[in-house]
């Protein structure tokens, strides 16, 4: 791969986790459990779209073979997904969307803090300004998570649940691969397995708040950096890229 | 150099753009105009900031814009988006501010002061009380939290500080 294939695929995969996760909480228009958590979902998945789209915009200008934002969004397969396997497990009920909320929130916090100091102006002006609205997306889930953990027997059971289910897609979040390695040896991006400590404090802060179990590690998947997903990417990229591959170069 | 008589004009159409989602602020009230400068072909070049990364209304603005300085007989303009430094709420104007207020929305706590307290010190736009408490932290648009009063009992929108 050359310097600007990884650069490209390490934009891919910022671009990704954002858009994947958007879509999901898009699902949740109109079904959420209350009014402000149909806001709040909405609203954090429109902050994550706005994401994407500026590192979807920024790969498609470095790749340099003319794809756009949305060329990149509606007309590529599973295989060439590089999204997180957390992030593209099916809703749930509220307490796995919220459970897989945090976690990434969690993540997604410290790896933008990052990301804000990269020798790449653009790409740390990107992490700075989304920064501001992750630290919003945050103390959101991690209230949910105490509330839920720390509320009535149904709620602690459940989101219990959500996180034992949860917890083998984690690891991943934290491995470097060669791309990786050479991103953060330029400058570029950010080394995420040093992340994991910072991570595991912060995680099990609100865990224990909210009279939460850390799940063991027992078992764990990764993959998608590889392009190897679970079968739900598939059901969800069916639904998101429909219009555009059926009505090619529809406008609004 | 766009000359500083031809600067100031344009900025002066340039305000009247509304923003689309809280149309009495202008552009220029919510600090979006970053500057105007000169392009490469002597065009001036509109420098603005979008607020949200995914807020919609940043699309409109862009167009809007356009239309705006087309209808004042600047036919040939470039307009560019920059993300660095990030948008603030500080960048609010005071005009701005009180245009909120007034319009029912409690305008953004300053973000020093909020680091200096440690909380966001919310005042009812109805009949001025502090004694608010949040219902939400997420509202209908990106920018707004849900509050209410617990003097007047008023629910209220509330600019969030960002
Ligand atoms: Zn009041």
């Amino acid at each position: 791969m050359t310097d600007k294939d990884m650069r490209f695929d390490y934009l891919l995969r910022l671009g990704d986790n954002s858009l994947i996760l958007g879509q999901r909480l898009a699902e949740w228009c109109g079904h959420a459990p209350m009014l402000e958590e149909d806001l709040a979902l909405t609203n954090i998945g429109l902050d994550l779209l706005g994401q994407a789209r500026m590192f979807l915009s920024y790969a498609g200008e470095v790749e340099g073979k003319g794809r756009d934002e949305d060329r990149l969004a509606y007309f590529r397969d599973t295989k060439d997904w590089r999204n997180l396997l957390l992030l593209e497990q099916p809703n749930g009920d509220f307490a796995k969307t919220m459970a897989r909320q945090f976690f990434f929130d969690a993540f997604q916090y410290l790896q933008f803090e990052g990301l804000a100091k990269s020798s790449d102006d653009r790409l740390a002006g990107i992490a700075a300004k989304s920064l501001k609205e992750i630290t919003y997306h945050r103390r959101h889930s991690a209230d949910w998570i105490i509330r839920l953990g720390d509320g009535t027997d149904e709620s602690h059971e459940r989101i219990q649940g959500a996180i034992d289910d949860l917890w083998g897609y984690l690891p991943e979040m934290f491995d470097m691969d060669a791309v990786d390695d050479a991103m953060l040896a330029d400058g570029f991006g950010v080394d995420v397995a040093a992340l994991r400590p910072v991570w595991d404090d912060y995680v099990n802060g609100v865990l224990a708040e909210a009279t939460l179990i850390r799940p063991a590690d027992s078992w764990s998947v990764r993959g998608s950096r590889e392009g190897k997903h679970s079968e739900h990417l598939g059901y969800l990229l069916a639904e998101m890229q429909f219009l555009p591959r059926a009505y090619p170069d529809a406008k609004w | 150099m766009v000359a500083l008589a031809v600067k100031d004009e344009l900025i002066e159409i340039l305000a009247l753009v509304k923003d689309p989602e809280i149309p009495v602020l202008s552009i220029a009230d919510l600090g979006i105009i970053r500057r105007v400068e000169e392009g490469e072909n002597g065009h001036p070049v509109v420098v603005i900031t979008p607020t949200y990364s995914g807020c919609p209304a940043t699309e409109v603005i862009e167009a809007d814009i356009a239309s705006m300085l087309k209808l004042h007989g600047v036919p040939d303009f470039e307009i560019k988006t920059e993300l660095s430094p990030a948008w603030t709420t500080d960048w609010i104007t005071a005009e701005g501010r009180r245009k909120l207020k007034e319009y029912g929305i409690a305008p953004p706590a300053n973000r020093g002061k909020v680091a200096l307290l440690g909380h966001e010190e919310v005042s009812c736009p109805q009949c001025n009380s502090n004694r608010t408490e949040q219902v939400s932290e997420f509202g209908s648009t990106a920018c707004k939290a849900q509050y209410k009063c617990l003097d007047c009992l008023e629910p209220f929108d509330y600019f969030k500080c960002v």
